[in-house]
């Protein structure tokens, strides 16, 4: 069977990317390698084994465990085999009387200081060492070490030497009593995550792994718990927790995980059913066998015993929950439906499709309203977070996502960061850029808070534009003023790729004196030195990247940053070629996908609008269902005509969007005013508290599909176990479908990935048998790119010529003023994921318990506030509390939280203000005014109030 | 004088002194030793408390300046005594008597290996090789060499120091 695959080996060293090839006869074979391999790798390449303990694929060699030797002809004594490059010729030998001896005699010394405990070991059956000291005939100890590390007592007392396991991290165990001190772990911390949280202390007998400084322990230390460690240590000492309870896996099952945009690929460990541990693969193409805490450790709450596991329904959401069977429910959800339609109209139904899901999933949801319910009202939560960037880049480039794939950042030279906090929201993609910088790669971050990139251990240039919340398009334009007046930007490029007329308009309009960093320092508080610094530095880099997030996009102008974005690329030529482009950072495992199925209003999957003649036919004769042409309502649209009493009913597929969606009352009253509402979730929400059919979801464990991921890669999603809820969540809208009269007849999601390549060109050419082949494809994947597209805009842009666009700074409307002299931003942070929903049901507590209030020490005396106060949070639309925390990461004026929690609920003070092209939430800009508090508002109290009534289940008797 | 508690050797006019040491290393290449040199000699042992902001300012992280710290016996951990005698118990002063002047300079001084005598003036300290093998057994006395060393001398040396 395909699923079951038998781990990647491990050749050593890290593969070499010479184009020049070395042949090279080890133990007879004959070998051709990149030139720069190392004669491990080459041994390896030819079907041979050398033993090794501190030499790993994933790191860089060391050559510190001496059991590697091998014998060379016309070479001197016995090198390591990790750390000598192979020679043209070079004739080796692994296996000779001399280096067997020496091996020997090394692994007698290492197993001098270790316990024999094996049986009763967690690494039993998955130990290097153990297999070490059999691959080297180890038959005998000769030494009677008078100190060790591993007994606890000695005949005569404690053994000073003997240290307890650290437990301190809720996911893996340290027992420094296994250590062999071989340094991978400290390597993996460096090289591959790039946190620089672990060392070795002491030296000679005394070295040991430490986390941080003698006092701390793994939790209290830098560590971030990514578990690169854990992967790389060859022995008990650094294990998964999961494995000491479980046991060795038995079968592997090739995964994506289900948490950021990044879309890591896993080998989910299996023993039966249950997941032992996921591994990042060496072969993901996203990840390169990186992961950070949320898809290595924190999948515990697809077991969660919180998980709904049978359908609920009730008459209104006062009521406790009714348990039913799917029967019941499914026709209780579609009758109200039809009811719905048949009392305010066609178009009274809508749906949210859901980024959680897999593209397969999304699809239906969307065919659902379009060929179902016979309108387009279909949205999805990228219109709270990324729509600026379908808009913005579209316009720009001609199509709606980012023009490179991750790799690609292993070759700029110049990462300008905005509005977005990679080493929390995109770890995996934060290791690799942190790898760059410290290979020398310059760092711009244009961010009102400072950002842990900035703080990136070993970096070179760094530089900091704290701009207040808001002024993004101003401080752009002003990048692009500084390059436009000083002659910095690419004719040539400009010439051949874009109008050069429609370019010397723009410059016309960004040379204006209005946009020079003097008159933009005034609104944006960046220093005007500073901003030309950053414009001079960017123009300069032979190539670089730009990579931005919600902080660009959450604004009332998110979609004029993002073509002011793409315009500072355009101009300096940093497009088409590997180490640059323009690269949203986007948020959730699928929004990207989300989005190219056809999620929004007003457009067909691949982003074809709804009333484009020719792919409406072209639906129309495979949906076999006539179809509209008007664009459907956007998610605040469809609240807007729910309190005006036109929206009656909406199916939700994995969002909770009372927590995520701004101005929280707003979407409560709408959700009231609605006749139907169907929340299909793991869990109870915020959300489905004002659902009357709640409808239990599947985990991305337990279904198979695809992903697509921030760099337009389609990675696949496994089943890897049973639905607990008894159904993945493309049946259940299959059978909420048919309960309606659609007649699909789906047995497999490898058929509806069929109809998608079927309809959208960019997808023509994948299907599952494709991605079981190949890994991953990014699209464009069609007859021109059979295997996909890694760079966008190679030699032209998808709409033909690159367009510059006037990027007018307008001040949003949510100003700061004596009422509300701060400006609130909102981020988040590494260990928790969004609403909080799956983090909050894991050990990742451990690390963010609360959400908390940034604010600046002068902001905080002025208020007569202190550390761990509680803290009132005031803003035009609503107020909450929270603890207030004390630190200059914000400049004065500025306070930042995070919106994991449900408690806080701090969208109940975000705004109804928006993006004016896409309507996406301003959630970066609130004005508020901060004060000390004793606790809960009346808010949160009636709140929470209403949530412990919504949330009753009836007990039912035992049938 | 009474004696400072040990955790509040880094104090909050600490910070200012710790700055100062590290600004007059800025711009040097590998700063790292010289800033620890001059931290052992401001407070007598590296603090703690000191080695984050060490981090911070030189773009490093705690833990790479505590694995630099253990490394070398020495940079200490909690502050000697204003003299400190070094015996070497390297091999060629093993070998010309070194445990048996070692054994009688600890039953003298009446302490152990690392440990300082109860007035709190002398720290007695092992060391692997002085690089003074021909005139083993050795020894150092704050920072001066004594070679051919036997416990008579020592002790006499030791006392005029104590005084």
């Amino acid at each position: 069977m395909k699923d079951f695959i038998i781990p990647d080996r491990d050749m050593g060293t890290p593969a070499s990317k010479s184009d020049v090839m070395v042949t090279l006869n080890v133990d007879g074979r004959q070998v051709t390698v990149p030139a720069g391999t190392s004669v491990m790798r080459a041994a390896a390449e030819a079907g041979i084994a050398v033993p090794k303990l501190c030499a790993t694929d994933h790191l860089e060699a060391f050559g510190s465990c001496r059991l590697c030797v091998v014998q060379i002809d016309g070479m001197r004594g016995t090198p390591a085999s990790c750390t000598t490059p192979v020679a043209e010729g070079m004739v080796v030998h692994t296996q000779t009387d001399e280096v067997a001896q020496i091996r020997r005699g090394v692994m007698e010394l290492y197993i001098s200081d270790h316990p024999l405990d094996c049986l009763t070991c967690a690494a039993n059956g998955d130990c290097e060492l153990q297999d070490m000291a059999g691959a080297v005939g180890l038959r005998e100890v000769r030494y009677d070490a008078p100190k060790n590390h591993f007994a606890q007592r000695t005949a005569t007392g404690p053994n000073p030497e003997y240290r307890p396991k650290d437990q301190s991290n809720p996911y893996f165990t340290f027992d420094p009593a296994k250590c062999i001190v071989c340094s991978r772990c400290v390597r993996a911390c460096e090289d591959v995550q790039g946190t620089f949280a672990l060392t070795i202390e002491g030296r000679g007998f005394d070295s040991r792994v430490s986390a941080g400084m003698g006092s701390d322990s793994f939790l209290s230390s830098d560590c971030v718990s990514c578990g690169a460690c854990v992967q790389v240590c060859p022995t008990a000492t650094l294990v998964e927790n999961k494995v000491i309870e479980i046991g060795t896996p038995e079968h592997i099952v090739k995964t994506t995980c289900a948490y950021c945009g990044v879309g890591c690929s896993f080998d989910a460990h299996m023993r039966g059913e249950e997941v032992v541990r996921m591994v990042p693969s060496k072969g993901g193409k996203a990840n390169h066998g990186h992961s950070c805490v949320k898809g290595r450790f924190a999948w515990g709450y697809a077991t969660h015993r919180e998980r709904i596991l049978r359908p609920m329904v009730r008459e209104k959401i006062t009521d406790p929950w009714r348990e039913v069977d799917w029967d019941e429910a499914l026709d209780f959800a579609a009758t109200r439906l039809r009811r719905a339609q048949d009392d305010h109209g066609k178009n009274a139904i809508g749906v949210i499709t859901s980024s959680r899901c897999t593209n397969e999933e999304t699809y239906l949801v969307q065919k659902l309203a379009r060929a179902v319910f016979g309108n387009n009202n279909t949205d999805t939560c990228a219109r709270v977070c990324h729509s600026p960037t379908g808009y913005g880049l579209g316009q720009a480039f001609g199509t709606s996502a980012g023009t490179h794939d991750f790799d690609s950042v292993e070759d700029t030279d110049l990462a300008l960061v905005i509005g977005a906090n990679p080493t929390d929201g995109h770890p995996v993609f934060a290791s690799r850029l942190r790898k760059r910088m410290r290979q020398g790669a310059g760092l711009i971050v244009i961010d009102p808070r400072r950002i842990d990139l900035l703080e990136t251990p070993h970096m070179g240039m760094g530089m900091h534009l704290p701009l207040r919340p808001g002024t993004n398009v101003a401080v752009l334009t002003s990048l692009a003023h500084v390059i436009v007046t000083e002659g910095l930007y690419d004719e040539d490029f400009i010439r051949s790729r874009c109008d050069w007329d429609e370019f010397r308009t723009y410059m016309d309009f960004a040379a204006d004196p209005r946009h020079s960093p003097d008159e933009v320092e005034k609104l944006s508080c960046v220093p005007a030195g500073l901003i030309r610094q950053a414009a001079r530095a960017y123009a300069a880099a032979p190539r670089a990247s730009i990579y931005y997030g919600l902080g660009v996009t959450e604004h009332s102008q998110g979609s004029t940053t993002v073509m002011a974005i793409a315009n500072l690329a355009m101009m300096t030529g940093n497009i088409g070629e590997p180490g640059t482009g323009v690269n949203p950072l986007r948020g959730q495992n699928n929004v990207q996908g989300s989005c190219d199925m056809g999620s929004f209003p007003h457009e067909f999957p691949g982003y074809r609008h709804v009333g484009d003649q020719a792919t409406r036919e072209l639906y129309e004769r495979i949906w076999g269902v006539p179809l509209s042409d008007e664009p459907g309502l956007r998610i605040p649209n469809m609240f807007d005509a729910a309190l005006a009493g036109n929206f009656r009913g909406l199916y939700c597929q994995g969002e909770d969007i009372v927590q995520s969606d701004p101005d929280t009352q707003h979407v409560t009253s709408a959700l009231k005013a609605m006749d139907i509402v169907i929340v299909q979730d793991l869990f109870l929400n915020e959300t489905s508290n004002y659902a009357h059919v709640l409808l239990p979801g599947s985990s991305f464990l337990e279904k198979d599909g695809t992903f697509t991921n921030a760099e337009r890669r389609i990675n696949m999603v496994r089943r890897c176990m049973t639905p607990k809820n008894g159904h993945a969540d493309w049946e259940i809208t299959q059978m909420l479908a048919n309960r309606m009269g659609a007649g699909w007849t789906y047995t497999h999601p490898s058929e509806i990935m069929e109809e998608i390549a079927l309809t959208t060109p960019s997808f023509a050419g994948v299907s599952f048998d494709l991605l079981d082949r190949v890994g991953s494809v990014q699209w464009p994947c069609n007859e021109a790119a059979p295997l996909g597209t890694p760079v966008m805009h190679l030699d032209g842009f998808v709409r033909g010529k690159g367009r510059f666009l006037h990027t007018e700074y307008v001040a949003t409307e949510e100003r700061s003023g004596p009422r509300f002299p701060l400006l609130l931003t909102t981020g988040r942070i590494l260990s928790q994921y969004n609403v909080g929903a799956q983090t909050r049901r894991t050990e990742n507590l451990a690390w963010h318990a609360e959400d908390v209030l940034e604010i600046h020490p002068s902001d905080a005396e002025n208020r007569g506030v202190r550390q761990g106060d509680w803290v009132r949070v005031a803003s035009r639309s609503g107020e909450t509390t929270l603890r207030a925390h004390i630190t200059d990461r914000v400049a004065p004026g500025v306070v930042y939280t995070t919106f994991h929690h449900p408690t806080n609920q701090v969208n109940v003070i975000t705004t109804d203000n928006s993006d004016w092209a896409t309507n996406c939430p301003e959630f970066k800009v609130t004005a508020v005014q901060v004060s000390p508090s004793n606790g809960p508002t009346d808010w949160q109290r009636d709140y929470r109030s209403h949530s412990d009534l919504a949330r009753r289940i009836m007990q039912t008797a035992a049938e | 004088m009474p004696s400072t508690p040990q955790d509040s050797v880094f104090d909050s006019d600490s910070q200012d002194r710790l700055d100062r040491i590290i600004a007059t290393h800025a711009g040097r290449e590998g700063p790292l030793l010289p800033i620890l040199h001059d931290v052992q000699a401001e407070w007598g042992m590296i603090p703690e408390e000191a080695q984050p902001i060490i981090a911070k300012a030189l773009g490093l992280t705690r833990a790479e300046v505590y694995g630099v710290v253990s490394f070398y016996h020495d940079f200490r951990d909690h502050p000697a005594g204003p003299h400190v005698l070094r015996l070497c118990r390297a091999e060629a002063c093993i070998s010309m008597g070194g445990d048996e002047l070692a054994d009688q300079i600890c039953r003298a001084l009446g302490i152990g290996w690392h440990e300082t005598t109860p007035d709190g003036r002398l720290t007695l300290e092992p060391v692997f090789c002085l690089g003074l093998c021909a005139c083993a057994p050795s020894a150092e006395l704050d920072g001066k060499l004594i070679g051919r060393a036997d416990a008579a001398r020592i002790s006499r040396m030791v006392a005029e120091v104590r005084a």
